[in-house]
C-alpha cells in the first residue's frame, strides 16, 4: 500500500517499471499461494480419483497420480450413474417450479406499487433465515401425511425452497433497473399486462432470469438436508446420499468416493464459468446461498 | 412487525419514486410523457387491479404453504407429545411446555450449546480475518489477479456433502493427507485422531467451515472496498496518512455497513451449518461436535422424538429471527442509499 501511493512518481523515473514488475509478480506469487492453498484439497480428490485403492493407501502419498485410471470414475459411474440422474430430474423440477412462481412475482414486487411491496420484500430476506432443519422437520411430518415423502415431486417441491426467495430477489433488483418508460409504451400500445410482462419484461430480464435459475438449479443439485429427511427408503437417492453412501459402509475406497465426488461437484464447476459475473451481483443483493 | 413492514414499504416507495423522477428526467429532456393508461383501457380498473394481484398471489401461497405453515406446525409439533406413537399414528397429545422441559434438561444441552457456541464464534471470526485480508489483497493489480479471485470462489460454491468428503478423507487419521504431511515435516509422530477425538472433532468441523466461509467473505468485503471513492484515499495521503491510518480511518468506517451485513450473514450460514458436519462426523463422536442444527436432526430422525426435536428447532429459530431482524435493518439503509 505505501508502495503504490508512491508509484505514479516511481514510474517516471528510470527503472520504474522494473520496480512495478517486481511488484507484481511478488502479488501474483503472493496469490498463487492462496489459491494453491484453498484449492488443495480439490486437487488432492481429484488426484486421489484417479489412483487405484491400493495406490490411494500408498505412504509417503504421491502428488500425481502413478498410472492415471479411470477406473474409480467407471466404477462411480456404475453406481452413481441413477443417482446422477434422479439429482438432475429433481433440480430441473425445482428450477422450473421455483422460475414460474419467481419471474411474475418479481415483475410485480418491480412494477406494481402494492401496498404489500415491502412487507413481501421483508418476509423474502427472512425466510432465508430459517434453518433448513426446521423446515426438513416439518415437511417430514406434512409429507408423511399428503404423500410426498419418497416421491420426486416432493423433493422438487422440497429443493425449490432453496431457490425461490433468492431468485424472486434477484430476479426484481434486476428488474427495477429496466427502464419504465418502455414498460409504459408497450402498455400504451394495448400490450396489457400479460403482453407487456411476457414480451417486453421477461426477454429483457433474460441475464438475470437465466442466473437465478443456475443459482436454484445448483442448489436443489446439491441438496443433501431434504434428501436425507425425505426419503425413508431407497426408492429415490439424489447424488448426495449416493456420495454419501460411501461413507456409511466402506470408508476405504477413497478413489471411488472421489470420483462420486468430482461427478457431485460438476454443476458447481460450469456454474462458476458460465455466470461468474453474476454471482457477486447476486450475493450482495439476496446474500445467501441455500 | 407492522412497524418495520410500514418502513420498509416507505422507503422502497420512495426510491422507486426518485428513480422514476430521475429516469423521467434524464429521457424525456422537457418531452411530456403520455399519461399511463390509467383507466382508459378496454377492462375495468378492478379488473386490471385483480390482473396485477394474480403475478403475486402464487408467489404469495407458495410462501405461505412452504415457509409460514411449516414454521407454525414445528412449533405447535413442539407443544405436542410427539414422540414414538405420535409419530406413527398421529395422535400426539397437547403437552405444553413439557419438549421444552425435557430438551432444557437433557444431559447433551451443555456440551451442544457450548459446541456451537465455539462453532459460531470461531468460525465467523478466523474467515472473517482471512476473508478481509485476501479481499484487501486483491485490490491490489496484478496479473491474473481475476481468475485467481474467481478461483477462491470454489470451495464455497460445492455442494456440502462434496466438501463434506473431501475433507473427511484429508483428515482421515491413517489415509488422509494432513496427516501424512505433519509427519513427513517432522511436526507429529503419531496420527492425530482428527475425527475420532470427541475435542479435536469439533476443532475439525470448525476448519472445515472456516474453509467453506472464506471465500464468501473475501467476496462481499472485496465489493466493499471497490466502492470506497479512490479520492478519500488520495486526499488522505496529502494528509500524510500511512497506510495503516488509511485502513482505520477510511478503509474500515466506509466499509462498516459491509462488515455488519457479512457478519450477520455469517451468523445465519454458520447456525444453519449442517451438511458438512453430519457427513464428517454425524455429530459425534459422543456429541463431540453436536451443533443445535445436527441435535435437533438427530432427536427428530434418530431417537425418532419429533416434539423435542422441534422445541430445539424453535429455539433456532427464534436465534435466526433475531439476526433477521437486524439484517432487514442494514440491507434497507443499504438500499435506501
Amino acid at each position: 500500500m505505501i508502495g503504490q501511493a508512491k508509484a505514479p512518481a516511481a514510474l517516471q523515473a528510470r527503472g520504474g517499471w522494473a520496480v512495478a514488475n517486481v511488484r507484481s509478480l511478488r502479488d501474483l506469487a503472493i496469490g498463487l499461494a492462496v489459491v494453491v492453498v484453498m484449492l488443495s484439497p480439490i486437487y488432492w480428490a481429484v488426484v486421489t480419483s484417479l489412483k487405484t485403492e491400493l495406490q490411494s493407501f500408498s505412504s509417503p502419498p504421491t502428488l500425481l497420480p502413478p498410472a492415471p485410471t479411470f477406473a474409480a470414475y467407471d466404477q462411480a459411474f456404475h453406481s452413481q450413474g441413477g443417482a446422477l440422474a434422479t439429482s438432475l430430474v429433481i433440480a430441473v423440477g425445482a428450477t422450473a417450479i421455483a422460475l414460474v412462481i419467481s419471474v411474475p412475482a418479481a415483475h410485480a414486487l418491480a412494477s406494481f406499487r402494492f401496498r404489500v411491496t415491502g412487507l413481501v420484500v421483508l418476509l423474502l430476506l427472512v425466510s432465508q433465515t430459517i434453518p433448513g432443519i426446521v423446515l426438513g422437520m416439518s415437511f417430514f411430518k406434512i409429507f408423511a401425511r399428503v404423500h410426498l415423502l419418497n416421491s420426486y415431486l416432493g423433493l422438487m417441491i422440497a429443493d425449490s425452497t432453496y431457490g425461490v426467495p433468492f431468485a424472486i430477489l434477484i430476479i426484481r433488483a434486476f428488474m427495477l433497473g429496466l427502464p419504465r418508460e418502455l414498460l409504459e409504451a408497450a402498455y400504451v400500445d394495448g400490450a396489457g399486462t400479460v403482453g407487456t410482462f411476457l414480451r417486453i419484461v421477461v426477454p429483457l430480464s433474460r441475464p438475470a432470469i437465466l442466473s437465478a435459475g443456475l443459482f436454484a438449479f445448483l442448489f436443489a443439485w446439491g441438496d443433501f438436508l431434504f434428501a436425507l429427511t425425505l426419503t425413508t427408503n431407497n426408492s429415490i437417492t439424489p447424488i448426495s446420499l449416493g456420495v454419501y453412501s460411501y461413507l456409511g459402509l466402506h470408508t476405504e475406497q477413497w478413489p471411488d468416493l472421489m470420483a462420486a465426488a468430482v461427478f457431485a461437484a460438476v454443476p458447481s464447476g460450469v456454474l462458476l464459468v458460465v455466470a461468474q459475473r453474476w454471482i457477486r451481483g447476486g450475493l450482495a443483493t439476496s446474500g445467501l446461498k441455500g | 412487525m407492522a412497524d418495520i413492514a410500514r418502513i420498509a414499504t416507505d422507503s422502497r416507495d420512495d426510491v422507486v419514486a426518485t428513480r422514476r423522477v430521475r429516469r423521467a428526467g434524464t429521457v424525456h429532456h422537457g418531452i411530456r410523457r403520455p399519461p399511463p393508461a390509467r383507466g382508459s383501457g378496454a377492462s375495468p380498473l378492478w379488473a386490471r387491479k385483480l390482473g396485477r394481484a394474480m403475478f403475486l398471489v402464487p408467489a404469495l401461497v407458495y410462501l405461505a404453504l412452504l415457509f409460514a405453515y411449516p414454521l407454525v406446525y414445528n412449533v405447535l409439533l413442539s407443544l405436542r407429545q410427539a414422540g414414538v406413537i405420535g409419530f406413527i399414528n398421529d395422535s400426539a397429545k397437547f403437552a405444553g411446555l413439557a419438549n421444552y422441559k425435557s430438551a432444557l434438561s437433557n444431559p447433551a444441552l451443555p456440551t451442544v450449546v457450548v459446541n456451537t457456541a465455539i462453532f459460531l464464534v470461531a468460525s465467523l471470526v478466523v474467515q472473517f480475518v482471512i476473508g478481509f485480508g485476501l479481499a484487501l489483497f486483491f485490490t491490489r493489480r496484478f496479473p491474473l489477479s481475476g481468475l485467481l479471485r474467481a478461483l477462491i470462489l470454489v470451495p464455497w460454491l460445492l455442494p456440502g456433502v462434496v466438501t463434506g468428503s473431501i475433507l473427511r478423507f484429508m483428515f482421515d487419521t491413517s489415509d488422509g493427507m494432513i496427516n501424512q504431511i505433519l509427519k513427513d515435516v517432522g511436526i507429529i509422530h503419531t496420527p492425530i485422531q482428527w475425527l475420532s477425538d470427541p475435542h479435536l472433532a469439533l476443532v475439525t468441523v470448525v476448519i472445515a467451515n472456516i474453509w467453506v466461509g472464506i471465500p464468501f467473505n473475501m467476496l462481499l468485503l472485496h465489493g466493499g472496498i471497490q466502492e470506497i471513492p479512490r479520492e478519500l484515499y488520495e486526499a488522505g495521503r496529502v494528509d500524510g496518512a500511512g497506510t495503516f491510518r488509511l485502513f482505520r480511518s477510511i478503509t474500515v468506517p466506509m466499509l462498516r455497513p459491509v462488515i455488519a451485513v457479512v457478519l450477520i450473514l455469517g451468523f445465519i450460514y454458520t447456525l444453519k451449518a449442517f451438511d458438512i458436519i453430519i457427513v464428517m462426523t454425524g455429530g459425534g463422536p459422543i456429541n463431540g461436535s453436536q451443533l443445535l442444527s445436527t441435535w435437533a436432526y438427530t432427536l427428530s430422525f434418530t431417537n425418532l422424538d419429533f416434539g423435542q426435536g422441534a422445541a430445539v428447532g424453535t429455539i433456532m429459530m427464534l436465534i435466526s429471527l433475531v439476526c433477521a431482524v437486524i439484517y432487514t435493518r442494514i440491507y434497507r439503509g443499504g438500499e435506501a442509499k
